[in-house]
Formats: C-alpha cells, sequence, structure tokens
C-alpha cells in the first residue's frame, strides 16, 4: 500500500512556521522529516513519523507554489490562490528575504552575475549553509538589485515599496545593493574580522552622504551610484597633505587641543602625518573604480590597523578624529571646507564602526 | 423580453505573458451570453490592461436568463495568427434575479484555463434589469430562491414546509462524442464545463417551475449532482425540499405564536398522541389513499427492514434476461403527495414529532445509451421505484415521512448503483398545510413531557412491530416506549437531551468481487450488497456499543462499485441519548470452550474491550445518572439479567444471524470467534484510535456536548489515492488497507490541525471513489472549529438554556437571542460589569485559542467557571428584563443590533486588498449572525494536464487545483457581496491519471450558499437595545474589502 497521491487544502492556507524554516534552510523533505522527529514532535503530539512525513510534503508543496508569489511580493497580497492572513503574509515575505550572516558576507560586494552563482558551491562548503538556501538567497539579492538599480528616489523606500519588507530588511538590502553595485571588496583576509553590520552601517552612511541621491533627490540611480562629481572634487583634498606648512599647521591645531586628553598622545603625534597622508590618499584615489572597491581594504591598512597596533582605545580614536575634521575649519588656505566635511563626515562614522578587535 | 442583462468589463491584473518577445500581453475581452457576443477593445501591452468597456448590454427572456451562464473569455490579440484563448470566467447571474439577494455582481474573477489553470483576474460589474412577466405559461421560475442549507435558513423562517421536489435532465458527454477525437483537450473541456453550466441552469429552473406550482417560494436542503455515466451520457440531477419562507424581519413574528400555549391548539387534530403509537397512520387528517403499484426485482431475498428500521435495500436489475418478480402490490395509503420526503436535517421546534429508522434502498442498474435526452424517462423510473421502496420502509415503520433523505449514485463502467436513504418520521402537519403555522410547540407544552425526548418515542405499535427491538421506558419521562438503539440521518434536534460528548464512528468495508461484464457483473454486486449492509450495520453497532454510546446521526452510508471490489463506508455521529437504555457492553464468545489456551486468549480479549468501552465513557464523558430498575418499572424483561446467560444464548444465535438483523434481542453484544474473520473483526474494532486530547469530531452540525466555540474556523479538504499491491488482494487484507487509509488520514488531519486544539472537527465527509483496479481514493472536507477550554460551560449550559427558554417564554422575539448567546457566548469579554470577571476573562479573550499555549492554567479554573456561570445567569436576567421593557419596540431592535455590530466589527486587515472569505460545510458561523443570503454558488471545473511531472505530480496538480476551485469560490462570493459561504459541499473530486503519458484530469463540483454575515462580539447590545430603528442593515458588512 503505497500513497500515490495525499494532499490537504484548507480554505486558509496553513502555514507551519518550523516547516518554513527547514524549507527556507533547503532540506530536502527525507532531512526535514528526520530533524522534526529530533525536535521530539512525535512524543509532544503522539503522531506518526507517516504523519510528519505527510505533512512535511504538504508544507513543501505549498511553500513550492507560493514561492512564485514570493518573487514579487506584492502578487502575494493581490492574489487569491491562497487566503492567508495579512501577518501570515508578512512573515512568509520577510523569512523568505532574511539570509544568512555567512553567506551574506561571502558575496557582498561582489558581482551578482552567472560567474558569482557558479562559486555558491565553494560558499555552501564552506559556511555549511545547504545549496539551495544558498540560492535562494543569492537569488534574493540580485532579483533585488535588478528591480531597484535603475529606479528613482531613496533605496530603501524603492526595497521596501516592490519587497514589501521591514524597515530593518530593507535597509540591509540597501546595503547590499549598494555594495553590490559599487563592488567594494569585502574578503580580503583583513576584513574577515568585520560583520555584515558594520559594512551595513558604512553603506548607509555613503549613501546618505556620498550618492547623487545626496544632492538631489530627482535622478535616476541616485542612491546606488557615488556622485561623480563628488569623487572628482576629493582630489582638491590633496593639498591637506601636499602642502606642507599645511599639514604642519593641522597637526599642531589637533596636537593643542588633544594634549593631556589622549591616552595615546606621543603616538599621535608621531603618527598624525601618516594618518593624515593615509586618510587624504584614499579620498584622492576614489576617482578611480578600483580604489573605490578597495575603499574598506586601504582604510583598514591606513588608518584602523596603524592604530590598532598602537593601542589606542576607541575613545582616543573618537576624539582625533573629531578633532581632526573640526581642525580644517581653522586652516586659512584651505577653500574646500564643505567638500572636506562631506567626505570626513562619513569617513569618521565609518572608521569609528570598523575599528574593532 | 423580459430581461436586461448589463456587463462592463473593467480591468485585468497579473496577466500571463503571451507575447516571449516583448514579455507583454496584447489582451481583449469577449463576452458571451446565449448566442450574441460582444468584444472589448485590444489593450496594447500590458499585463494589467484597464479596458473601461461600456456597459455591453443583453436582451434576453428570463428563462435563457437562469439556464444560461455569462461566458467571459480573455485573449490575446494576434495579428498574424489565431489568437490565443489566456482563460474564461463563467458568471452565474441566477442571484441577480431574486429580490432579496445580490443586485449586483462586482469583483476580480480568476481567469480560468482547463490547462493552465488561474491566469490572472479579471474586474467585471454585472448588472440585471428585470421586467415583470405577466405571461402564466411562462417557463422560467425566477425569483424561486434554493438553499443547499438542509435547514431553515437562519434569517428567514417557514411558513409552510410543502416537501420534495426532485428533477433531472441528461444530455450526451461532450467527451465522449465523435467530435472529440478531432478536436483539442481544451476545447472539449471547456464544452463539458459549458454544458454542465447549461444544464444545471435548467434543471434549477425546472425545480423552480415545479414549487411555484406547489405555491412554495424557496427550496431548501438542495442537493444537486452529477452522473458520469460515460458513453451512455450525463446525467444532472436535483433533489430538495419546497418551502415558502418569510423574510424573519418581517412583522408576522412567527415565534410568539409558536410559543403561547393555546387553548383551541389542544383541540387540534393533527397532533399524534404519542401513546398510540398506532403503526398505521390513519389518525392523521392529511393521509388519504393513493395507489401506488411498486414493481420491484429482487435477485436476493433478504429482509427489507433490518435493525432499527434500518432498511436493506434489496438489488434488483433491469431488462435482460432476469424475469421481473412482481412484488406484492402495495396499498400505501400514506399521503396526498406522492413522496413524503424532505432533505432537511435539522427542523424547527415541533416539526419532528417521532422518529422510526434509517430507511434505505439500493439497486443495480445496467447504463444503457440514453437515447432521447429530452425524455429521460428510465432514469426518472429508476429513482420513481427506489423512492416508493423508501415510502414503503417509511410506512411498515409506522411514520408517514422521511426525512434527512438523500439520494446518491455510484457508477463503474455500465454498472450503476443507486442508493436513497433518510430517516423515518411522524412530522407535525401542521407545518405542511397552508395558513396554518402556529402552534409547534403545543405538544411538549400541553403534555408537559420532558423536552428533548419526544422524538425518541416509537412511532410504530408496540405489539405489532415491523422488526424485532427491545423496547424500555423512556428513561427521560418514563410514559413511552423507546427503542434501546436509534439510528438516524438528520442532525441531533437542538433539544435532544444528550449525555456527554458525541464522536465519529465509521464502519470500513471492502469487498472483492470477479471481473465480470454487464449483468454478470450487475448480479454479483447485488448479491454482495446485502452481505455489505449487513457487515456495515454489525460494524456501526459494534463500535457504537464499544463507545458506550445508543444512538447515531448523520448516519451516511456509501456503498462504492469498482472493477474487482466494493466498498462500504458508513460515517455517522454517535451519542449517548438521555432518553434511551445504556447499551450493554460487548461480550465474546469462542466457539471451543473446551481448549483452555483459547479460553484464555478469549478473556484477554474481553478485558481488553472493556478497558476500552470504560475508556471512552471517561473520555466522552458519558455517565448519565443511575436509574434503579425498580423506578422505571418496566413491564419489559429487564435485558441486564438476560446478559448473564450469554454463553447458552451464544449457540441459539447461530441461527438467528443469517440476515436478521436483530441484535437488539440481546442487551449485551455477543461477538462470536468462531474463525479468522470474526478476529479481524474484533481487532479491527479495537484498532480505531481516539483523536488526541483536545480534538472531538463528527459528521453533524454541531458536536452534542459542546456548545462553547469560539470563532476560529478552517475548512479543508484532502484527499487521499492508495496503491494496492495486486498479489494479495484479500477481503481481510482490503480491510486492513481501507481501515488504515482512513485512519492515517484522519491521524493527519489531527496533526496538521493541532494549532487550533481545543476544537472540534465537524461535518466530517467522506467520500470513497474506485477510479482505478487497485486505486481507492478517499477525499475528506470538513471544518476544524476551536472552541473555549472551558468545559464546565456546557454543565452549565443547560441551566442557562432553561433560564433561557424561560426568558423566551416571556418575550419571544428574543428567540433569536437565545441561540446565538449559547453558541457564541465566548470570547467571554463583552461582559465586562465586574473585576474579576474581566481578569478572568482577559486570559481567553482576544487571543485566538490556537495561539494560547496547550498548557492552560487550571488553578483558577474553579474560579473562572464559577465567575462564568454567574454572569451568564446575569446576562440572562438582564435579557429577560431588558425585553420586557422594550416588548413593543423589539422588532426593531434587531436591525439596530445588526447595526451596531457592523460598526463594531473593525475591517480584518487594514492593508490586505482581498477581502477574507470563510468557507464551512455548516450552516452558520460560529460567533457571527448571517444576515442575508446572496443565492446558490453551484460551480463545476475540469482541469487537466499534460505536464504532471512538471506541476509536481499527481499531488502537485490536484493540490493546486483544489486551491484554485477555493479561490473562485471565493471571488464569486465577494463579487456578490458575501464574506462567507455556509453549506459548502464538494460533491464531486474525480480524478483520473496517466502517469505514462504525462497526464492527468480532474473534475470538481462544489456548491454553497453564499452568504453575508456580522460578528457578534458584543452581546451586551441586547440588553442595552434601544428603539432607534434608523440604522438600515446594510448588506455589506465592514468585513468584505474587494
Amino acid at each position: 500500500m503505497t500513497n500515490e497521491l495525499d494532499i490537504f487544502v484548507g480554505n486558509t492556507t496553513l502555514i507551519d512556521e518550523d516547516v518554513y524554516r527547514l524549507w527556507l534552510d533547503g532540506y530536502s523533505v527525507s532531512d526535514a522529516v528526520a530533524r522534526r522527529v529530533r525536535s521530539g514532535i512525535l512524543e509532544q503530539t503522539g503522531a506518526t513519523a507517516a504523519v510528519l512525513q505527510s505533512d512535511t510534503m504538504d508544507h513543501y508543496r505549498t511553500f513550492h507554489m507560493l514561492e512564485r508569489l514570493l518573487h514579487a511580493p506584492p502578487k502575494l497580497l493581490h492574489q487569491l490562490i491562497f487566503q492567508i492572513p495579512p501577518s501570515r503574509q508578512a512573515l512568509l515575505i520577510e523569512r523568505y528575504y532574511a539570509f544568512d550572516e555567512a553567506f551574506v558576507r561571502e558575496v557582498l560586494g561582489k558581482k551578482l552575475s552567472k560567474g558569482t552563482k557558479k562559486d555558491l558551491d565553494d560558499i555552501s562548503t564552506k559556511t555549511g549553509i545547504t545549496l539551495k538556501s544558498c540560492r535562494r538567497q543569492f537569488d534574493n539579492f540580485k532579483r533585488v538589485f535588478k528591480v531597484v538599480e535603475e529606479m528613482r528616489g531613496s533605496l530603501v523606500d524603492n526595497i521596501q515599496q516592490h519587497f514589501l519588507l521591514s524597515d530593518r530588511l530593507s535597509r540591509d538590502y540597501a546595503a547590499i545593493v549598494f555594495f553590490a553595485n559599487n563592488r567594494f571588496e569585502t574578503g580580503k583576509k583583513k576584513l574577515q574580522y568585520l560583520s555584515f553590520g558594520d559594512f551595513a552601517f558604512c553603506a548607509e552612511l555613503m549613501i546618505q552622504n556620498w550618492t547623487l541621491g545626496a544632492v538631489d533627490s530627482q535622478v535616476d540611480d541616485m542612491d546606488v551610484d557615488l556622485d561623480k562629481e563628488f569623487l572628482q572634487d576629493l582630489k582638491e583634498l590633496k593639498v591637506l597633505v601636499a602642502d606642507k606648512d599645511l599639514l604642519d599647521l593641522h597637526k599642531s591645531l589637533v596636537c593643542t587641543a588633544l594634549r593631556g586628553k589622549l591616552s595615546v598622545f606621543s603616538e599621535m603625534e608621531a603618527n598624525f602625518k601618516n594618518l593624515s597622508r593615509g586618510l587624504v590618499n584614499v579620498a584622492a584615489k576614489l576617482i578611480h573604480n578600483k580604489d573605490v572597491r578597495d575603499l574598506f581594504v586601504d582604510l583598514i591598512e591606513k588608518f584602523v590597523e596603524p592604530c590598532r597596533s598602537d593601542h589606542w582605545p576607541l575613545n582616543d580614536v573618537r576624539l582625533f578624529l573629531n578633532q581632526y575634521s573640526a581642525s580644517v575649519h581653522s586652516l586659512d588656505g584651505f577653500r574646500h571646507q564643505t567638500l572636506w566635511d562631506r567626505y570626513m563626515g562619513t569617513l569618521r562614522g565609518c572608521l569609528l564602526r570598523l575599528y574593532h578587535d | 423580453m423580459p430581461g436586461k442583462l448589463k456587463v462592463k468589463i473593467v480591468a485585468g491584473r497579473h496577466l500571463p505573458v503571451m507575447d516571449r518577445a516583448s514579455d507583454l500581453t496584447d489582451a481583449f475581452v469577449e463576452v458571451k451570453f446565449g448566442n450574441t457576443t460582444f468584444k472589448t477593445d485590444v489593450y496594447l501591452k500590458s499585463l494589467n490592461p484597464q479596458w473601461n468597456s461600456e456597459w455591453f448590454k443583453f436582451e434576453v427572456d428570463d428563462e435563457d436568463l437562469q439556464d444560461e451562464p455569462l461566458q467571459i473569455t480573455v485573449l490575446d490579440h494576434d495579428t498574424y495568427s489565431a489568437n490565443d484563448a489566456i482563460g474564461k470566467v463563467y458568471i452565474d447571474i441566477d442571484p441577480l434575479l431574486y429580490s432579496e439577494a445580490a443586485t449586483v455582481i462586482s469583483g476580480w474573477f480568476p481567469i480560468y484555463d482547463t490547462i493552465h489553470g488561474i491566469r490572472g483576474e479579471i474586474n467585471v460589474i454585472v448588472k440585471v434589469d428585470l421586467f415583470n412577466d405577466l405571461n402564466r405559461f411562462r417557463q422560467s421560475s425566477c425569483g424561486v430562491k434554493f438553499f443547499c442549507t438542509t435547514s431553515i435558513p437562519k434569517c428567514y423562517r417557514a411558513v409552510i414546509i410543502h416537501g420534495f421536489v426532485e428533477e433531472l435532465v441528461v444530455n450526451e458527454d461532450p467527451e465522449y462524442q465523435w467530435i472529440d477525437r478531432i478536436r483539442t483537450p481544451r476545447a472539449s473541456n471547456e464544452a463539458r464545463q459549458r454544458l454542465i453550466s447549461l444544464m444545471s441552469g435548467e434543471l434549477q429552473r425546472k425545480i423552480g417551475l415545479k414549487v411555484l406550482e406547489m405555491r412554495g417560494n424557496a427550496v431548501v436542503g438542495y442537493l444537486q449532482c452529477f452522473d458520469l455515466e460515460g458513453e451512455s451520457g450525463l446525467v444532472v440531477r436535483a433533489i430538495g425540499t419546497a418551502c415558502t419562507l418569510d423574510k424573519l424581519s418581517s412583522p408576522a413574528a412567527f415565534l410568539p405564536a409558536c410559543n403561547s400555549p393555546s387553548k383551541e391548539m389542544k383541540e387540534s387534530p393533527l397532533v399524534h398522541p404519542p401513546s398510540l403509537g398506532c403503526r398505521s397512520t390513519q389518525n392523521s387528517p392529511i393521509h388519504t389513499a393513493t395507489g401506488s403499484r411498486l414493481t420491484q426485482n429482487f435477485s436476493v431475498s433478504v429482509p427489507t427492514l433490518i435493525y432499527t428500521g434500518m432498511g436493506s435495500g434489496s438489488a434488483g436489475k433491469e431488462g435482460g434476461p432476469f424475469k421481473a418478480l412482481l412484488r406484492q402490490q402495495t396499498q400505501s395509503a400514506l399521503e396526498q403527495r406522492e413522496f413524503p420526503f424532505f432533505t432537511l436535517t435539522a427542523f424547527p421546534p415541533g416539526f419532528l414529532v417521532h422518529v422510526g429508522g434509517v430507511v434505505s434502498a439500493r439497486s443495480v442498474k445496467l447504463l444503457d445509451r440514453i437515447h432521447n435526452p429530452d425524455e429521460p424517462e428510465t432514469r426518472d423510473a429508476w429513482w420513481a421505484e427506489i423512492r416508493q421502496e423508501i415510502k414503503s420502509h417509511a410506512k411498515a415503520l409506522g411514520c408517514h415521512a422521511v426525512v434527512g433523505y438523500s439520494e446518491s449514485t455510484s457508477i463503474c463502467e455500465e454498472v450503476c448503483i443507486l442508493s436513497a436513504s433518510g430517516t423515518a418520521a411522524v412530522l407535525n402537519p401542521r407545518f405542511l398545510q397552508d395558513g396554518t403555522v402556529e402552534g409547534c410547540l403545543e405538544q411538549r407544552l400541553e403534555e408537559n413531557l420532558p423536552v428533548g425526548c419526544g422524538f425518541c418515542h416509537i412511532p410504530y405499535d408496540e405489539l405489532n412491530m415491523p422488526f424485532p427491538a427491545h423496547l424500555t421506558y423512556c428513561y427521560n419521562c418514563r410514559k413511552q416506549k423507546v427503542p434501546d438503539v436509534l439510528f438516524t440521518t438528520i442532525d441531533l434536534p437542538t433539544d435532544a437531551a444528550v449525555v456527554g460528548k458525541g464522536c465519529l464512528i465509521q464502519a470500513r468495508l471492502c469487498r472483492l468481487k470477479k471481473k465480470a461484464q454487464a449483468e454478470a457483473n450487475a448480479t454479483a454486486i447485488s448479491n454482495l450488497l446485502p452481505f455489505m449492509e449487513y457487515e456495515v450495520h454489525t460494524q456501526l453497532m459494534n463500535k457504537l456499543k464499544l463507545k458506550g454510546m445508543n444512538a447515531l446521526f448523520g448516519l451516511r452510508i456509501q456503498i462504492t462499485v469498482g472493477e474487482n471490489m466494493l466498498m462500504g463506508l458508513a460515517s455517522a455521529t454517535g451519542v449517548y441519548l438521555a432518553a434511551l437504555p445504556t447499551p450493554g457492553g460487548i461480550q465474546i464468545a469462542g466457539k471451543t470452550p473446551n481448549d483452555g489456551s483459547y479460553e484464555q486468549h478469549i478473556s484477554h480479549m474481553q478485558k481488553k474491550i472493556n478497558d476500552t468501552i470504560a475508556k471512552n465513557k471517561e473520555l466522552y464523558e458519558i455517565n448519565p445518572p443511575e436509574i434503579s430498575e425498580e423506578v422505571i418499572g418496566s413491564p419489559i424483561p429487564e435485558p441486564r439479567q438476560r446478559s448473564r446467560l450469554l454463553r447458552s444464548q451464544s449457540e441459539s444465535s447461530d441461527e438467528v444471524i443469517e440476515l436478521d438483523l436483530s441484535h437488539g434481542k440481546k442487551d449485551a453484544f455477543v461477538l462470536e470467534i468462531d474463525d479468522t474473520d470474526a478476529m479481524e473483526d474484533v481487532h479491527s474494532l479495537l484498532t480505531d484510535v481516539p483523536p488526541p486530547s483536545g480534538f472531538y469530531s463528527c459528521n453533524t452540525e454541531i458536536m452534542p456536548g459542546i456548545n462553547n466555540w469560539t470563532s476560529e474556523i478552517q475548512m479543508f479538504t484532502s484527499v487521499r489515492v492508495i496503491r494496492l499491491s495486486s498479489l494479495n488482494l484479500t477481503n481481510q487484507a482490503l480491510n486492513k488497507n481501507f481501515n488504515d487509509l482512513c485512519e492515517n488520514l484522519l491521524k493527519s488531519l489531527y496533526f496538521k490541525l493541532r494549532s487550533m486544539i481545543p476544537c472540534c472537527l465537524c461535518h466530517v465527509n467522506f467520500t470513497v471513489s474506485l477510479p482505478e483496479d487497485e486505486l481507492i481514493q478517499v477525499t475528506v472536507t470538513a471544518v476544524a472549529i476551536t472552541f473555549d477550554k472551558n468545559q464546565a460551560l456546557q454543565t452549565i449550559k443547560t441551566h442557562v438554556e432553561k433560564s433561557l427558554q424561560r426568558a423566551s417564554t416571556d418575550n419571544e422575539e428574543l428567540l433569536q437571542f437565545p441561540l446565538e448567546l449559547c453558541s457564541d457566548s465566548l470570547p467571554p469579554h463583552p461582559f465586562p460589569p465586574a473585576k474579576e470577571h474581566l481578569e478572568s476573562a482577559s486570559s481567553n479573550s482576544g487571543i485566538p485559542a490556537a495561539q494560547r499555549a496547550t498548557s492552560v492554567d487550571y488553578s483558577s479554573f474553579a474560579d473562572r467557571c464559577s465567575s462564568w456561570i454567574e454572569l451568564i445567569k446575569l446576562k440572562a436576567q438582564t435579557i429577560r428584563r431588558g425585553s420586557i421593557k422594550t416588548t413593543v419596540t423589539v422588532e426593531k431592535a434587531s436591525p439596530v443590533a445588526e447595526g451596531n455590530f457592523r460598526n463594531r466589527s473593525a475591517p480584518p486587515c487594514a492593508n490586505s486588498t482581498v477581502g477574507v472569505v470563510k468557507m464551512t460545510p455548516l450552516s452558520f458561523i460560529p460567533g457571527a449572525k448571517i444576515t442575508k443570503y446572496l443565492g446558490i454558488i453551484n460551480m463545476f471545473f475540469i482541469r487537466e494536464t499534460t505536464s504532471l511531472r512538471e506541476e509536481g505530480g499527481v499531488s502537485g496538480f490536484l493540490h493546486a487545483f483544489i486551491a484554485e476551485v477555493f479561490a473562485m469560490v471565493r471571488a464569486h462570493v465577494a463579487a456578490l457581496g458575501g464574506n462567507a459561504v455556509v453549506s459548502y459541499i464538494m460533491k464531486q473530486c474525480v480524478f483520473m491519471e496517466n502517469p505514462n503519458k504525462n497526464q492527468a484530469q480532474c473534475l470538481i463540483n462544489v456548491s454553497g450558499d453564499a452568504v453575508v454575515f456580522v460578528r457578534e462580539s458584543d452581546l451586551e447590545v441586547i440588553s442595552t437595545q434601544q428603539p432607534t430603528a434608523n440604522c438600515q442593515p446594510l448588506c455589506t458588512g465592514g468585513e468584505v474589502t474587494t
């Protein structure tokens, strides 16, 4: 006796959160059943393994049918086939678009292309996330990217509107899209200690200040591309390190202000010129795409690592960066105050976030 | 030209991509009614076209309006080749044809294609202008209301219940016409869908005409079925109960009359004094002699009446070499009516006087091509014959009517089993006549009979019983005789006194049959049928005893015929009726009493059975008050005395068995284990596992013993097909497989719905079919309803009910409300008066039961109960008081209440654009009040695929299809302005597959009543009702947001 056909259809579509999670995690039906058995559900409910198998199959089939709709969440809201309460719809969408930290760190900043997709095998092996789940997450990234890539208006709002995600998740996706578009390098060994949250934080700052949208809210791709004109102008900052007088003046202003306030004052004083050169050179190079990609590597190499090797406490880094940015306003010969603020305001936020072990 | 149909095509959305090059679609719409077709403009390059068409107007006869469906076809325009069809929408415009129902159909309909399923949606508006037609000889029956509900619909009262109406129409099945060889599957499916739509329209119109003839205005308990007879054609048949209904809000209040005991009623000749208990019914004034001849050819000699009025039909076959035996001519002096049948299963109070027992009849027929579709005499004659038999069975039981009546067929190749069954009953004829509605409760009131046992009293003569039965004095009133067991096909009467809870009881049976052709096949089946009936009854009886119960309600026995086997499935809800005697146990007797080890085995089994009975009694809370036998003073030898002599009796029982199903002769039931078969039977008795704790199930409308429903409902359909291994097909193996299939299915349901605990599966409806040699298909539709775990409520409930009854005799209008109070009294937050109450209530209110943790805090349990009792008492009093104050104006008060309810019910989901449509096989929605019936939903769909694997195999295919059917039903209801379907039923689910060809096909037929309901979460409105009737009840509640 074998079950040829075995289905259950409710007027309200039944969603089992646990099974949904197993499905999202890419487990096959038999693996999912095994996991459910291990969770002790049989003892709790007095069901048999066959019942569990049938139930799991049913849910998997439902999810499979829902998946098409989940690719365009507004469709899920308007479709008539599955009657699902709004709270459940939201849960389905949110969970479907949720991603694993380990996975996102692997693909963050990579081009969301077929090539990367081929590497999913390796990512799966490396992270222990099933290939199926990796594919779903990758396809989600790509789908969101494709939809909002060339859209007007705020990136977060667009994502929220087209994918009905929570504010938090929309922001994360905005970061992913921004990173993918600008292809920031995040995979280098030096950057391994950084979490997705660190990058997402930086992305948000950069979107707010460095993109076209920061100056004009009526352009295409406004939040996705960096403001080219701004990057061009950044070359002007070079004078801060190229002009020796200016550099000395800057240093003395910072040192005067911070004397007695830093536990690493002498190290700071000794390293000031190096640090300043590092930060300004990063700015000056950003006009080249390749250097944009290496932004984070450069920041780590030029600033985070030197400070860390001298054991700067985070608070000292904060004090230093504040003073370093502010002092420029007192440099008489320097005419690019606004530009400096636009650059350094964001960079200061990023550096503080990146400065940890 | 009595009608103008107007249609406007507004827009489409989510259309499929028809042009691969542009990834877009150039869609336009054809609107067809009868032979007239209109087209919209082509809306270029869009998946969300906005046609916003003009009003297309069709000027048509109302006859056509009833028969024809409106057919909307969405197409993709193609300049160079033929336009591609995207899909279709059929809209039944019948609901627009009677005044009280919907006035407009407007909304988003899924665009359906028989090959691809749902492909986007289309927004349509349909209106009808009807002109009054004075032609007396008209062929239409516009204005007759149809209800699937098998009781008087909630917002109506029955003025007269006229009786049985039936009709059938036949046609050739397009699938089997020669042209089918050359046309596409899509064209063939569409031809079939359209034909069936037409036929059901025609059928409904013809039934309507009959109703008008009887001077009724509605059909209640309308049941329409299709017989797919294959080569020999397509039969659409329907039965129903013609009624004259009145909208309840109309001033002529019905209930007051019913409750006020008036003097002249005492003189009423209509009441059967139950003490007469005459078998003949000459004391009924409506009986006039009408001679009717009945021919019946018996192929097996079986007693027609078996256990407790359980009539077993005899199998017959027409034509061929079989000589017709002329059955004795029966002078039936029963009714003026040809068939005093009622498809209702629940009745107005006082309608049902006595219940005799189940009557059923079956007949095996050979199908023959229908030669002349316009004269479907053969099929008519077949059914007439069966109905006659049912009628005579009922007469033999001393009953003049059959209630809870239904008909069904099972077809395999050219053999067809026709079945009919119902419950023989004595009715109060007041309802059946013109102008004498008043006085329906008089019997109860006058004779001072305790409520809830009258219907159990035997209608037949004690000394001249139609079958051997065991009578005792009613345990409730001690005045009248009752049988020891009662089987019925109806719902449990609301006033019946029940001990404990009920449960679903099923008898399952398979019998192998040799493959045979034509007549030989029919004979083989005929020969098997009586044995199957016998075994099904034995099983039901055993299981009933095992549960410690004494009555079955909602009994439905389905016999399915296949190529090489017959299947029997009986479902019913077992209850313990307080009026009937306590059932005896089950005694096992061995054949070889000398064998010691055998004896031991037997006693072991006996112990197991006794344990099970004890466990069941506990589980279903069956603890009837002990009555000493002297009190009863029964003149009949008390059965229990005899139970000790069982051993000796078991020998003598040998002679009795064969086909005398009079198990009632013995109190304790003897199961003889004389061979392995019997052993199997006993084992199978014990294999039925009770549902997990927190779950109850029944196949009736309501679960006896549970009243505190909460509002969460989940209707579902589950289908399973198993393939039998053809190697060892024995009866036992088959039985086991079938039993496992059903049990596993139930287990799966319990598991799936575990989040709703505590809950009850109501109206569990199993359907068995045998699509192929080794396949068994079981389809289950039911609804899970949560209830409040506060069990104490039900013991209190009787008090409440009584106080309410008292209250309602003071003021009758309120009779509408007591019902609601009892069934919908939860969640308890509507009673805010005392702080402690609030506290106790807060743990229950708001949160749906399912979301609460299963562990319930029992420490405060007792407190909560007691406060509950207080609350309810208090409530009952306020109602009484309040109602007295407003005596004059209560009529107006009910709309106010409605208005208030509506205002309070917030839209369920503010951000969702799709309104929620509830579906339920029950006639009511817990915690809500049905305010309007919008018309009948009767839909037929075919789905076919040639890419079965790609669609997820058979399971994926059927899962998607059933989900689509639900969606289309919901969309139609929403477009009518409704928010629920009640009395929903999936009448047919025919599934065929051919995995080798990667093909599958499925036909589904569903029906139900579209309604508007309003949540009734505020009960205090009743007590604070004010005579401000400025609030008009609107038809659409806040729930519908489409």
